[in-house]
Protein backbone atom coordinates (compact mmCIF):
# COMPACT_ATOMS: atom_id res chain seq x y z
CA UNK A 1 0.00 0.00 0.00
CA UNK A 2 2.60 2.48 1.19
CA UNK A 3 4.09 1.79 -2.05
CA UNK A 4 0.93 3.18 -4.42
CA UNK A 5 0.78 6.09 -1.82
CA UNK A 6 4.66 6.87 -3.09
CA UNK A 7 4.43 6.53 -6.78
CA UNK A 8 0.56 8.81 -6.61
CA UNK A 9 2.68 11.75 -4.73
CA UNK A 10 5.90 11.18 -6.81
CA UNK A 11 3.75 11.42 -9.93
CA UNK A 12 1.48 14.28 -8.62
CA UNK A 13 4.28 16.55 -7.36
CA UNK A 14 7.89 15.14 -7.39
CA UNK A 15 7.94 13.96 -11.14
CA UNK A 16 4.84 16.84 -11.94
CA UNK A 17 4.15 15.85 -15.61
CA UNK A 18 3.85 19.58 -16.99
CA UNK A 19 6.58 20.97 -15.01
CA UNK A 20 9.48 18.72 -14.70
CA UNK A 21 8.56 15.92 -17.65
CA UNK A 22 6.56 18.36 -20.50
CA UNK A 23 4.28 16.43 -21.36
CA UNK A 24 1.27 18.17 -22.02
CA UNK A 25 2.94 21.84 -22.54
CA UNK A 26 -0.04 22.48 -25.75
CA UNK A 27 -3.02 22.86 -23.23
CA UNK A 28 -1.38 23.92 -20.46
CA UNK A 29 -0.56 27.27 -22.50
CA UNK A 30 -3.04 26.96 -24.84
CA UNK A 31 -6.28 26.19 -22.23
CA UNK A 32 -4.80 28.39 -19.09
CA UNK A 33 -6.63 31.91 -20.07
CA UNK A 34 -9.43 31.30 -17.87
CA UNK A 35 -10.29 29.31 -14.48
CA UNK A 36 -12.93 27.93 -15.63
CA UNK A 37 -12.01 26.38 -18.80
CA UNK A 38 -8.59 25.28 -16.68
CA UNK A 39 -10.79 23.84 -14.20
CA UNK A 40 -12.41 21.83 -17.20
CA UNK A 41 -9.47 20.62 -18.71
CA UNK A 42 -8.04 19.27 -15.34
CA UNK A 43 -10.88 17.22 -14.66
CA UNK A 44 -11.31 15.80 -18.73
CA UNK A 45 -7.42 15.32 -18.04
CA UNK A 46 -8.01 12.77 -14.97
CA UNK A 47 -10.35 11.60 -16.56
CA UNK A 48 -9.30 10.26 -19.66
CA UNK A 49 -5.56 9.51 -18.59
CA UNK A 50 -7.19 7.09 -15.66
CA UNK A 51 -9.03 5.28 -18.61
CA UNK A 52 -6.45 4.91 -21.37
CA UNK A 53 -3.63 4.09 -19.03
CA UNK A 54 -6.08 0.43 -17.81
CA UNK A 55 -6.74 0.10 -21.42
CA UNK A 56 -3.29 0.52 -23.04
CA UNK A 57 -1.68 -1.59 -20.59
CA UNK A 58 -4.15 -4.16 -20.94
CA UNK A 59 -3.45 -4.02 -25.01
CA UNK A 60 0.68 -3.86 -24.32
CA UNK A 61 0.44 -6.84 -21.93
CA UNK A 62 -2.73 -9.29 -23.10
CA UNK A 63 -1.63 -8.39 -27.06
CA UNK A 64 1.12 -7.02 -28.13
CA UNK A 65 3.27 -9.08 -25.88
CA UNK A 66 1.66 -12.07 -26.19
CA UNK A 67 2.02 -12.51 -29.87
CA UNK A 68 5.33 -10.51 -29.91
CA UNK A 69 4.19 -7.15 -31.73
CA UNK A 70 5.62 -4.94 -30.11
CA UNK A 71 6.69 -3.11 -32.66
CA UNK A 72 2.84 -1.88 -33.11
CA UNK A 73 2.87 -0.05 -30.18
CA UNK A 74 3.01 3.41 -31.34
CA UNK A 75 0.30 2.50 -33.76
CA UNK A 76 -2.06 0.80 -31.28
CA UNK A 77 -1.56 3.16 -28.39
CA UNK A 78 -2.60 6.38 -30.82
CA UNK A 79 -5.10 4.42 -32.59
CA UNK A 80 -6.45 3.24 -29.19
CA UNK A 81 -6.75 6.33 -27.38
CA UNK A 82 -8.22 8.15 -30.33
CA UNK A 83 -11.39 5.60 -30.16
CA UNK A 84 -11.27 5.79 -26.43
CA UNK A 85 -11.88 9.86 -26.77
CA UNK A 86 -14.54 9.75 -29.15
CA UNK A 87 -16.54 6.85 -27.13
CA UNK A 88 -16.24 8.55 -23.73
CA UNK A 89 -17.56 11.86 -25.34
CA UNK A 90 -20.08 9.67 -26.62
CA UNK A 91 -21.28 8.00 -23.89
CA UNK A 92 -20.71 11.59 -21.85
CA UNK A 93 -23.47 13.09 -24.26
CA UNK A 94 -26.02 10.18 -23.40
CA UNK A 95 -25.49 9.72 -19.81
CA UNK A 96 -24.50 12.46 -18.53
CA UNK A 97 -25.85 16.01 -20.31
CA UNK A 98 -24.32 18.13 -17.44
CA UNK A 99 -21.07 16.80 -17.13
CA UNK A 100 -20.77 17.00 -20.77
CA UNK A 101 -21.07 20.21 -20.77
CA UNK A 102 -18.46 20.95 -18.54
CA UNK A 103 -15.38 18.88 -20.08
CA UNK A 104 -17.03 17.36 -23.24
CA UNK A 105 -15.90 20.30 -25.03
CA UNK A 106 -12.24 19.43 -24.29
CA UNK A 107 -12.26 15.86 -25.07
CA UNK A 108 -11.71 16.37 -28.77
CA UNK A 109 -8.40 18.39 -27.67
CA UNK A 110 -7.25 15.46 -25.72
CA UNK A 111 -6.08 13.24 -28.47
CA UNK A 112 -3.40 15.04 -29.28
CA UNK A 113 -2.43 15.56 -25.53
CA UNK A 114 0.90 14.17 -24.95
CA UNK A 115 0.60 14.09 -21.58
CA UNK A 116 -2.41 11.14 -22.54
CA UNK A 117 0.03 8.79 -24.47
CA UNK A 118 3.20 9.87 -22.52
CA UNK A 119 1.91 8.18 -19.18
CA UNK A 120 0.78 5.18 -21.12
CA UNK A 121 4.28 5.17 -22.71
CA UNK A 122 5.78 5.69 -18.68
CA UNK A 123 3.62 2.92 -17.49
CA UNK A 124 4.86 0.51 -19.54
CA UNK A 125 8.30 1.48 -19.65
CA UNK A 126 8.57 2.04 -15.87
CA UNK A 127 7.51 -1.61 -16.08
CA UNK A 128 4.60 -0.48 -13.57
CA UNK A 129 2.13 -3.95 -12.98
CA UNK A 130 -2.11 -2.91 -13.83
CA UNK A 131 -2.67 -1.47 -10.00
CA UNK A 132 0.17 0.89 -10.26
CA UNK A 133 -0.47 2.30 -13.50
CA UNK A 134 -3.66 3.17 -11.92
CA UNK A 135 -2.47 4.99 -9.08
CA UNK A 136 0.36 6.58 -11.71
CA UNK A 137 -2.48 7.88 -14.43
CA UNK A 138 -4.27 9.54 -11.42
CA UNK A 139 -1.14 10.73 -9.88
CA UNK A 140 -0.32 12.25 -12.82
CA UNK A 141 -4.05 13.26 -14.06
CA UNK A 142 -4.22 14.72 -10.58
CA UNK A 143 -1.01 16.52 -10.89
CA UNK A 144 -1.79 18.39 -14.18
CA UNK A 145 -5.36 19.39 -12.65
CA UNK A 146 -3.58 20.91 -9.91
CA UNK A 147 -0.58 22.78 -12.44
CA UNK A 148 -3.11 24.06 -14.72
CA UNK A 149 -5.10 25.64 -12.21
CA UNK A 150 -2.96 27.33 -10.63
CA UNK A 151 -1.31 28.56 -13.74
CA UNK A 152 -4.85 29.77 -15.29
CA UNK A 153 -5.27 31.77 -11.90
CA UNK A 154 -2.19 33.69 -12.16
CA UNK A 155 -2.63 34.42 -16.18
CA UNK A 156 -5.78 36.15 -15.66
CA UNK A 157 -3.62 38.65 -13.68
CA UNK A 158 -1.03 38.60 -15.82
CA UNK A 159 -3.39 39.70 -18.20
CA UNK A 160 -3.70 43.15 -16.42
CA UNK A 161 -0.07 43.46 -15.28
CA UNK A 162 2.27 46.11 -17.40
CA UNK A 163 4.97 43.42 -19.28
CA UNK A 164 7.33 44.87 -21.35
CA UNK A 165 6.46 44.75 -25.44
CA UNK A 166 8.36 42.02 -26.86
CA UNK A 167 7.49 39.59 -23.77
CA UNK A 168 3.70 39.58 -23.94
CA UNK A 169 1.67 36.85 -24.27
CA UNK A 170 3.36 33.53 -24.25
CA UNK A 171 6.73 34.53 -23.77
CA UNK A 172 5.67 36.17 -20.23
CA UNK A 173 3.45 33.08 -19.53
CA UNK A 174 6.74 30.82 -19.95
CA UNK A 175 9.07 32.76 -17.52
CA UNK A 176 5.96 32.24 -15.01
CA UNK A 177 6.11 28.82 -15.77
CA UNK A 178 9.70 28.56 -15.26
CA UNK A 179 9.24 29.94 -11.79
CA UNK A 180 6.54 27.69 -11.10
CA UNK A 181 8.51 25.28 -11.82
CA UNK A 182 11.62 25.81 -9.88
CA UNK A 183 8.58 25.70 -6.97
CA UNK A 184 8.20 22.46 -7.84
CA UNK A 185 11.45 21.52 -7.95
CA UNK A 186 11.73 22.00 -4.16
CA UNK A 187 9.37 18.35 -3.99
CA UNK A 188 12.56 16.52 -4.64
CA UNK A 189 13.31 16.36 -1.08
CA UNK A 190 9.73 15.18 0.15
CA UNK A 191 10.08 11.72 1.16
CA UNK A 192 6.73 10.46 1.22
CA UNK A 193 7.63 6.97 3.02
CA UNK A 194 9.50 8.80 5.96
CA UNK A 195 5.72 10.68 6.25
CA UNK A 196 4.07 7.26 6.54
CA UNK A 197 6.10 6.05 8.84
CA UNK A 198 8.13 3.70 7.22
CA UNK B 1 9.90 28.12 -58.55
CA UNK B 2 9.26 31.35 -56.18
CA UNK B 3 6.37 30.07 -55.03
CA UNK B 4 8.14 26.73 -53.76
CA UNK B 5 10.78 28.90 -52.06
CA UNK B 6 8.22 30.76 -50.18
CA UNK B 7 6.47 27.39 -49.15
CA UNK B 8 10.19 26.41 -47.79
CA UNK B 9 11.58 29.81 -46.34
CA UNK B 10 7.92 30.58 -44.50
CA UNK B 11 8.96 27.82 -41.84
CA UNK B 12 12.14 28.94 -40.80
CA UNK B 13 11.20 32.64 -39.79
CA UNK B 14 7.18 33.68 -40.76
CA UNK B 15 5.68 30.58 -39.46
CA UNK B 16 8.15 29.52 -37.13
CA UNK B 17 6.56 26.45 -35.59
CA UNK B 18 8.10 26.52 -32.34
CA UNK B 19 8.85 30.32 -31.82
CA UNK B 20 5.91 31.58 -34.47
CA UNK B 21 2.90 28.77 -34.19
CA UNK B 22 3.82 27.80 -30.73
CA UNK B 23 3.93 23.90 -32.09
CA UNK B 24 5.43 21.16 -30.76
CA UNK B 25 6.52 22.34 -27.21
CA UNK B 26 6.90 19.81 -25.62
CA UNK B 27 9.59 18.36 -26.83
CA UNK B 28 11.56 21.75 -27.23
CA UNK B 29 11.61 21.98 -23.86
CA UNK B 30 12.04 18.47 -23.01
CA UNK B 31 15.11 17.39 -25.16
CA UNK B 32 16.96 20.37 -25.55
CA UNK B 33 19.37 19.88 -22.76
CA UNK B 34 22.64 19.86 -24.99
CA UNK B 35 22.91 20.61 -28.56
CA UNK B 36 23.48 16.94 -29.86
CA UNK B 37 20.31 16.53 -28.69
CA UNK B 38 18.11 19.50 -29.77
CA UNK B 39 19.43 18.43 -33.39
CA UNK B 40 18.82 14.61 -33.39
CA UNK B 41 15.20 15.40 -31.91
CA UNK B 42 14.84 18.29 -34.54
CA UNK B 43 15.89 15.58 -37.57
CA UNK B 44 13.99 12.99 -36.21
CA UNK B 45 10.68 15.34 -36.61
CA UNK B 46 11.68 16.32 -39.81
CA UNK B 47 12.19 13.07 -40.74
CA UNK B 48 8.62 11.89 -39.74
CA UNK B 49 7.21 15.66 -41.21
CA UNK B 50 8.76 15.02 -44.42
CA UNK B 51 7.73 11.55 -44.99
CA UNK B 52 4.14 12.45 -43.58
CA UNK B 53 3.71 14.89 -45.76
CA UNK B 54 4.65 13.27 -49.19
CA UNK B 55 2.56 10.36 -48.80
CA UNK B 56 -0.34 12.58 -47.40
CA UNK B 57 -0.29 14.56 -50.34
CA UNK B 58 -0.06 11.87 -52.86
CA UNK B 59 -2.97 9.84 -51.26
CA UNK B 60 -5.11 13.29 -50.93
CA UNK B 61 -7.44 12.26 -53.21
CA UNK B 62 -7.98 8.67 -51.90
CA UNK B 63 -8.76 9.27 -48.94
CA UNK B 64 -12.58 10.06 -48.15
CA UNK B 65 -13.14 12.82 -46.27
CA UNK B 66 -14.72 11.80 -42.91
CA UNK B 67 -11.73 9.55 -41.72
CA UNK B 68 -9.34 11.67 -42.67
CA UNK B 69 -7.43 12.57 -39.06
CA UNK B 70 -7.60 8.99 -38.54
CA UNK B 71 -5.94 8.05 -41.50
CA UNK B 72 -3.29 10.70 -41.31
CA UNK B 73 -2.51 9.67 -37.55
CA UNK B 74 -1.80 5.51 -38.99
CA UNK B 75 0.32 7.29 -41.54
CA UNK B 76 2.46 9.95 -39.11
CA UNK B 77 2.20 6.90 -36.49
CA UNK B 78 3.99 4.16 -39.13
CA UNK B 79 6.15 6.57 -40.32
CA UNK B 80 7.39 7.40 -36.20
CA UNK B 81 7.90 3.92 -35.36
CA UNK B 82 10.16 3.35 -38.51
CA UNK B 83 12.16 6.58 -37.15
CA UNK B 84 12.12 4.89 -34.06
CA UNK B 85 13.58 1.61 -34.85
CA UNK B 86 16.10 2.99 -37.55
CA UNK B 87 17.64 5.94 -34.46
CA UNK B 88 17.74 2.46 -32.41
CA UNK B 89 19.90 0.74 -34.38
CA UNK B 90 21.84 3.36 -35.76
CA UNK B 91 22.44 6.28 -32.80
CA UNK B 92 21.79 4.83 -29.63
CA UNK B 93 23.15 7.28 -27.37
CA UNK B 94 20.57 10.04 -28.27
CA UNK B 95 17.76 7.72 -28.83
CA UNK B 96 18.64 6.51 -25.16
CA UNK B 97 18.79 10.30 -24.17
CA UNK B 98 15.41 11.27 -26.03
CA UNK B 99 13.43 8.66 -24.46
CA UNK B 100 9.37 8.46 -24.94
CA UNK B 101 10.28 11.78 -27.03
CA UNK B 102 10.63 9.69 -30.17
CA UNK B 103 7.66 7.38 -29.89
CA UNK B 104 5.65 11.17 -28.67
CA UNK B 105 6.49 12.56 -31.78
CA UNK B 106 3.08 10.87 -33.35
CA UNK B 107 1.10 13.60 -30.76
CA UNK B 108 3.29 16.50 -32.35
CA UNK B 109 0.69 18.78 -33.67
CA UNK B 110 3.03 20.47 -35.86
CA UNK B 111 3.12 16.84 -37.57
CA UNK B 112 -0.65 16.34 -38.29
CA UNK B 113 -1.27 20.14 -38.69
CA UNK B 114 0.73 20.47 -41.49
CA UNK B 115 -0.72 17.18 -43.05
CA UNK B 116 -4.31 18.48 -42.18
CA UNK B 117 -3.31 22.22 -42.95
CA UNK B 118 -1.01 22.02 -46.25
CA UNK B 119 -0.17 18.49 -47.33
CA UNK B 120 -3.69 17.22 -47.78
CA UNK B 121 -4.67 19.92 -50.21
CA UNK B 122 -1.13 20.37 -52.34
CA UNK B 123 0.35 18.75 -54.79
CA UNK B 124 3.39 16.75 -53.98
CA UNK B 125 6.67 19.01 -54.94
CA UNK B 126 4.89 22.01 -52.62
CA UNK B 127 4.27 19.55 -49.97
CA UNK B 128 8.45 18.18 -49.87
CA UNK B 129 8.86 22.04 -49.76
CA UNK B 130 6.56 22.66 -46.61
CA UNK B 131 7.58 19.70 -45.29
CA UNK B 132 11.15 20.80 -45.44
CA UNK B 133 10.97 24.16 -44.27
CA UNK B 134 9.03 23.63 -41.21
CA UNK B 135 11.46 20.85 -40.40
CA UNK B 136 14.15 23.24 -40.92
CA UNK B 137 12.50 25.73 -38.80
CA UNK B 138 11.83 23.21 -36.11
CA UNK B 139 15.50 21.64 -36.02
CA UNK B 140 17.01 25.31 -35.77
CA UNK B 141 15.01 26.38 -33.08
CA UNK B 142 15.42 23.48 -30.89
CA UNK B 143 19.28 23.55 -31.71
CA UNK B 144 19.27 27.47 -30.81
CA UNK B 145 17.79 26.96 -27.45
CA UNK B 146 19.82 23.82 -26.77
CA UNK B 147 22.60 25.48 -27.54
CA UNK B 148 21.46 28.61 -25.30
CA UNK B 149 20.58 26.50 -22.38
CA UNK B 150 23.76 24.16 -23.21
CA UNK B 151 26.33 27.23 -22.68
CA UNK B 152 24.37 28.73 -19.51
CA UNK B 153 24.18 25.54 -17.98
CA UNK B 154 27.50 23.39 -18.24
CA UNK B 155 29.20 25.84 -20.14
CA UNK B 156 29.98 24.09 -23.30
CA UNK B 157 28.34 23.36 -26.83
CA UNK B 158 28.35 20.32 -28.68
CA UNK B 159 30.36 19.56 -26.01
CA UNK B 160 33.00 21.86 -26.59
CA UNK B 161 33.98 24.02 -23.59
CA UNK B 162 33.43 27.54 -24.26
CA UNK B 163 33.31 29.64 -21.12
CA UNK B 164 36.49 29.09 -19.82
CA UNK B 165 37.37 26.85 -16.52
CA UNK B 166 36.66 29.83 -14.27
CA UNK B 167 33.11 29.93 -15.18
CA UNK B 168 30.41 28.30 -12.83
CA UNK B 169 27.76 26.74 -14.62
CA UNK B 170 24.01 28.12 -13.98
CA UNK B 171 22.57 24.38 -13.43
CA UNK B 172 19.43 25.53 -13.51
CA UNK B 173 19.54 26.18 -17.40
CA UNK B 174 19.83 22.61 -17.91
CA UNK B 175 17.60 21.40 -15.42
CA UNK B 176 13.66 21.92 -15.96
CA UNK B 177 13.06 25.35 -15.11
CA UNK B 178 15.95 26.61 -17.68
CA UNK B 179 13.79 24.85 -20.66
CA UNK B 180 10.48 27.24 -19.68
CA UNK B 181 12.78 30.13 -18.93
CA UNK B 182 14.95 29.82 -22.31
CA UNK B 183 12.27 29.62 -24.19
CA UNK B 184 10.39 32.53 -22.98
CA UNK B 185 13.50 34.90 -23.64
CA UNK B 186 14.11 33.37 -26.82
CA UNK B 187 10.43 33.80 -27.76
CA UNK B 188 10.57 37.85 -26.58
CA UNK B 189 14.08 38.10 -28.44
CA UNK B 190 12.47 37.06 -31.57
CA UNK B 191 9.53 39.38 -31.07
CA UNK B 192 12.01 42.68 -29.81
CA UNK B 193 13.72 41.48 -33.56
CA UNK B 194 10.99 41.77 -35.52
CA UNK B 195 9.10 44.63 -34.16
CA UNK B 196 12.65 46.41 -34.87
CA UNK B 197 12.82 45.33 -38.68
CA UNK B 198 9.21 46.69 -38.80
CA UNK B 199 9.60 50.08 -37.41
CA UNK B 200 12.79 50.52 -39.77
CA UNK B 201 10.48 49.73 -42.98
CA UNK B 202 7.89 51.87 -41.82
CA UNK B 203 10.83 54.55 -41.02
CA UNK B 204 12.16 54.03 -44.48
CA UNK B 205 9.10 53.96 -46.30
CA UNK B 206 8.51 57.27 -44.51
CA UNK B 207 11.66 59.15 -45.46
CA UNK B 208 11.10 57.34 -49.05
CA UNK B 209 7.54 59.70 -49.41
CA UNK B 210 9.09 62.68 -47.97
CA UNK B 211 12.48 62.91 -50.25
CA UNK B 212 10.28 61.29 -53.04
Amino acid sequence: MADLVVIFFAAALVNNIVLIQFLGICPYLGVSQFLDSAIGMGGAVIFVMGMSSMVTWVIQHQFLERFGIEYLQTVAFILVIATLVQFVEMVMLKFSPPLYKALGVFLPLITTNCAIMGVALLNITDGYTFVETVFHALGSGIGFFIVIVLFAAMRERLDRADVPGPMKGTPIALVTAAIMSLAFMAFAGFDVTAMLGG
Amino acid sequence: MERLWSDFAKGIKIENPVLRLVLGMCPALAVTTSAINGIGMGLATTAVLLMSNILVSLLRNMIPRKIRIPSFIVIIASFVTIVDYTMAALVPPIHQALGIFIPLIVVNCLILGRAEAFASKNPLVRSVADGLGMGVGFTLALTVLAAFRELLGAGTVFGVAIMGTTYQPAIMMILPPGAFLGLGFLMGAMNWWDRRARRAELKARKEALTHG
